[in-house]
């Protein structure tokens, strides 16, 4: 389904990685590891389309992504770094507004919903700035609750969740892999899923 | 995808950015206090001589105007792209042009439209007679949607650049010359008695070509900068 044939990552004029080739089938994860600056959230920003590889390509349904353009986009659920979520903003109006962008409006119920499963239920009027990181970090991944993309691409998502919130995004991962969804992970820490990871390791 | 759920998603983020306006009041209106004190230092400072003040109020309502918009430019793509929002939006499904249209589109809500509405009061000031108040009216009306989409191109291709305040600036001050030149003639032309039509068609020209094509400038721009 997602295949990354040859890539090719530079940083200035020094090479990232080169080589890269990976393929995922339909339910299936990939967990990427590497010592830190060995490029894994470049791979995955390119795995997402946001920059191009230097060399190589990234094809989905047998497709480059680059074709596809918007019909990719729509199969996508990124989640990197920073949680994009607006500290103005209250958790609930992050998780709709986040929703709209992503082309599939939800009603304010669902919204609180996705938001309790995600265990900030109590938190989903106050405004983001006022969350702890770990809360910013949930209220974020609620997304995965509702979102209808197959492909998952998260960059670290288990930075500041406590143990519960890792169980948690655990089972979120097994549901969606069980559906038939791809996952590509990154993360220092174990995240104990059921289902079994492929492993690419970058830098060695 | 659909013309239906990209209007939804435009609508959206317009929304969410009107929001945010609503949650910052003292950010959003500081370009139209801007606008009035400006405004109103140049009667002041130059004294009463009803002449001189209306020769000079269109080109200083009008370059008033124009610095006001410039002044929340540099915040239009730069938070969403600290928070990692822009890049929500640039790997959405629905096209990424009419988001950022989307969002220029609130820009000139929040720091465009006060101005529109303060520039009768100010024009005042400068005895200026009824329907020339009017053709200035019109004349913002179509000029500064105009200032926006330019400058937010301007924005665009500054984003994560250090300094780029300074940067916007340059980039975008000759650009504005021609809408500055239409905006201001059209309300000296209406004073002059020559008649603003030619002026405004010409400003309205302006505004379509912008329309066209700086939202494609500014998705280029952008996801320049989010490589």
């Amino acid at each position: 389904m997602l295949a990354a044939t040859a890539l090719e990552c530079m940083r200035g004029d020094r090479t990232l990685f080169s080589g890269v080739s990976f393929a995922l089938a339909a339910g299936a994860g990939l967990l990427v590891q590497g010592a830190n600056g060995t490029g894994k959230t470049s791979l995955l920003r390119i795995l997402v389309g946001l920059s191009p590889p230097a060399a190589g390509e990234v094809a989905w349904g047998g497709q480059p992504i680059r074709a596809l353009g918007e019909a990719y986009r729509g199969a996508v659920l990124w989640c990197g770094h920073s949680n994009a979520l607006k500290d103005d903003l209250s958790a609930l109006e992050n998780v709709r507004a986040a929703a709209a962008l992503a082309g599939q409006p939800i009603a304010a119920g669902e919204a609180r919903a996705a938001l309790e499963r995600a265990g900030v239920g109590a938190q989903a009027q106050l405004p983001a700035r006022s969350l702890s990181q770990g809360q910013k970090r949930r209220t974020a991944l609620a997304r995965l609750l509702f979102a209808r993309a197959k492909l998952w691409v998260l960059d670290e998502p288990v930075a500041a969740l406590d143990t519960g919130g890792v169980e948690w995004l655990a089972a979120a991962l097994d549901r969606h892999l069980e559906a038939g969804g791809l996952a590509v992970v990154t993360s220092h820490q174990p995240v104990a899923t059921r289902a079994q990871f492929a492993t690419l390791r970058l830098g060695a | 995808m659909s013309g239906g759920s990209a209007t939804t998603a435009a609508l959206g983020v317009l929304r969410r950015d009107l929001l945010l306006a609503l949650r910052r009041k003292s950010d959003a209106l500081a370009p139209v206090f801007f606008f009035v004190i400006v405004a109103s230092l140049f009667p002041l400072g130059i004294g009463p001589e009803p002449e001189l003040l209306r020769r000079i109020g269109p080109g200083v309502l009008w370059v008033g105007a124009l610095l006001a918009t410039m002044l929340a430019l540099a915040r239009l793509f730069a938070s969403d792209y600290e928070d990692g929002t822009l890049e929500q939006l640039a790997l959405s499904p629905e096209p990424f042009v009419v988001l950022a249209a989307a969002k220029v589109a609130a820009h000139w809500l929040v720091s465009g439209l006060p101005l529109i509405v303060a520039a009768p009061v100010l024009a005042l000031q400068y005895g200026l007679p009824a329907d020339t108040i009017a053709v200035l009216v019109v004349s913002l009306l179509l000029g500064t949607p105009v200032l926006s989409l330019v400058g937010a191109i301007g924005a665009a291709l500054t984003l994560g650049v250090r300094g780029g305040g300074l940067l916007v600036a340059l980039i975008v001050l000759p650009l504005y010359v021609p809408a500055l030149v239409f905006g201001a003639g059209a309300v000296d032309a209406n004073l002059a008695g020559t008649g603003a039509a030619a002026h405004l068609s010409l400003l309205g020209a302006c505004l379509v070509i912008a329309g066209f094509f700086a939202p494609w400038a500014i998705t280029v721009a952008l996801r320049i900068a989010l490589e």
